[in-house]
């Protein structure tokens, strides 16, 4: 069974749908992208998930629990977590504030998360008392990121990590993903740099009309000759 | 030296009575905004309706033969601040969530805080009339005077006992709200919300909640503040709304959203209010001495008439949003 499955997904914002019939399935184990043209429905996928848009058709299981049109303070707790695009820290707070925030679900000792998320970011240990918008642009993607991780997710997604960051912290921030997956964390992903983020994906998804377009390992996308014409620029 | 007594109990001691209730009433009013982007008008209804609340515990405590060695007014503070939460939850519950609900505009919300202020001065009106009323009709305002001559000063200080109890009060309240914004779990996620709803949404903290608290923290301020200005000057129905303008400056001073923000412009505005009625006549009447015969002082030499002292508050606002135009504290520009 998939740690989270979505089934011909219809969704969108109220209007004409956006979603059109998307089909995702992840394991824990996996780190699924994807990739896709400008208005294909990528981040609106992410979002359908996490509660932000109304579903109207499909189904999406998480856990082989139902969880469509859930709100995230109920999906948080179940294992889910997301990394939006922008705005996706508290500016006016510390880094140690931020991740406090991240954890506000959990009931239960957290500071062993947090040492963890320190580990894995040791920059951040260093800015801790720092408020979070005095940050750079890679390390604001840091806190982002180890916000989402202090609910301690079985799945972590998330919205262009590499947007609007330098060549250096790509590769940086693609590394963290790769690592905090074999952590044992699921990873789904929307990424502008397909071919970069499709290298090291377990399963690459192309969305294209709000609807899956191809669907297979990252290796044998980069290889289809159709989706690199179409969608990899060649 | 009688001078300079003369201007603490003129200006320190009025000036900080006045700041400390500007700055509870702000506090409320950049609370709300930070979290539901909206300008509450109607904070002042909640001032007056919790002193209007307050005034009636203290007549019954007093009925029932309380006795107490501070006003009752103070004594009835705490369980009024209560009501006043009370109060504050069930006018969200019943006015403005049904519109949030339904995704109305800031503006909207505005303008319905201002149907609530009409509304709820009405109903006051209905039940109390439009007289006012005193605190200390049964019993005496204790006023302490401290004599100075021993600093060569022919004046006492002058300070009454709800003017000390005020500050104090004040200084606890703002304490207080310190250690919950800083230190509590839910403080922070009302930070949280404050910097980026949406991202506060995402991590899970539950947005309602937060609302929640946000009204009962702004009601109970606002009752406190309401009760001691109140008690300050007297009861009647246009109590707060006729201040509502300097608490606003206060808050839009400060920074929108921005609690040690509202803090601060509540004493700044305050301070220069009564700074500038203050009749300077009195403390610079020793150079009458020294000033030749026909360049005598006036009696009153005040920089603005007591009439006038509402537009203090405006000046400080626009010369503050003109500098710094995100105020003080860099609280949101919308």
């Amino acid at each position: 069974m998939a740690l989270i499955e979505l089934k011909h997904v219809v969704g969108g914002y109220g209007g004409a749908p956006i979603l059109n019939g998307v089909d995702i399935a992840i394991e824990q184990s996996d780190i699924g992208v994807i990739v896709g043209p400008n208005g294909a429905g990528k981040s609106t996928t992410l979002k359908a998930i996490f509660g932000l848009l109304k579903v109207t058709g499909g189904t999406i299981e998480f856990n082989g629990e139902s969880v469509a049109n859930s709100l995230p303070d109920k999906l948080v707790p179940k294992g889910l977590s997301f990394v939006p695009q922008e705005k996706n820290v508290f500016t006016s707070m510390t880094v140690e504030e931020n991740l406090e925030m991240g954890a506000f679900t959990r009931k239960d000792d957290f500071s062993d998360t947090m040492t963890w998320v320190y580990e894995m970011f040791p920059v951040l240990a260093e800015k801790r008392r720092q408020p979070a918008g005095e940050l750079s642009g890679g390390q604001r993607q840091m806190v982002a990121m180890g916000r989402a991780l202090m609910s301690k997710p079985k799945l972590l997604m998330l919205d262009e990590p590499s947007a609007g960051l330098s060549p250096r912290y790509v590769i940086e921030i693609f590394e963290t993903i790769v690592r905090v997956n074999k952590e044992g964390v699921g990873i789904l992903m929307v990424e502008q740099n397909a071919r970069q983020a499709l290298a090291f994906a377990s399963k690459g998804f192309v969305l294209a009309g709000g609807q899956n377009r191809f669907t297979g390992t990252g290796a044998e996308l980069i290889a289809d000759p159709e989706v690199a014409k179409s969608f990899l620029g060649g | 030296m009688t001078e300079l007594i003369f201007f603490i109990n003129q200006v320190v001691i009025a000036g900080a009575v006045l700041g400390s209730i500007y700055a509870l009433g702000a506090i409320g009013i950049t609370l709300i905004f930070g979290i539901l982007r909206f300008a509450h008008f109607a904070h002042s209804e909640l001032m007056t309706g919790g002193a209007f609340m307050a005034f009636l515990l203290a007549s019954l405590f007093a009925a029932w033969g309380v006795h107490a060695p501070i006003p009752m007014g103070f004594v009835v503070l705490p369980l009024a601040m209560v009501l006043g939460a009370i109060f504050a939850l069930g006018i969200d519950k019943g006015f403005y969530a049904p519109l949030r609900k339904r995704g109305a505009k800031p503006v909207t919300l505005l303008i319905a805080s201002i149907g609530v202020t009409l509304m709820i001065q009405g109903l006051i009106r209905l039940f109390f009339g439009s007289g006012s009323y005193s605190f200390f009709e049964n019993e005496p305002k204790d006023v302490f005077r401290f004599d100075m001559s021993a600093l060569g000063s022919t004046r006492p200080l002058v300070i009454t006992e709800p003017q000390i109890l005020m500050i104090v009060v004040t200084a606890i309240a703002v304490i207080a709200l310190h250690f919950f914004l800083t230190r509590s779990r839910l403080g922070k996620a009302m930070r949280a919300m404050a910097d980026n709803a949406d991202l506060a949404q995402v991590s899970g903290i539950n947005t309602a909640l937060v609302v929640r608290v946000t009204w009962i923290i702004a009601g109970a301020l606002a009752c406190m503040a309401g009760t001691m200005l109140a008690l300050d000057v007297t009861l009647k129905p246009d109590l707060a709304f006729n201040i509502i303008l300097p608490i606003f400056a206060a808050a839009i001073v400060g920074g929108l959203g921005q609690a040690y923000g509202a803090i601060a412009g509540g004493l700044l505005i305050g301070f220069a209010e009564t700074l500038a009625v203050f009749n300077w006549s009195m403390v610079l009447k020793p150079l009458n001495t020294v000033l030749p015969e026909w360049l005598q002082l006036p009696q009153t030499l005040a920089l603005v008439p007591t009439e006038y002292k509402l537009t203090v508050a405006f000046v400080i606002l626009v010369v503050t949003l003109l500098v710094r135009p995100t105020g003080i504290f860099k609280g949101a520009s919308s």
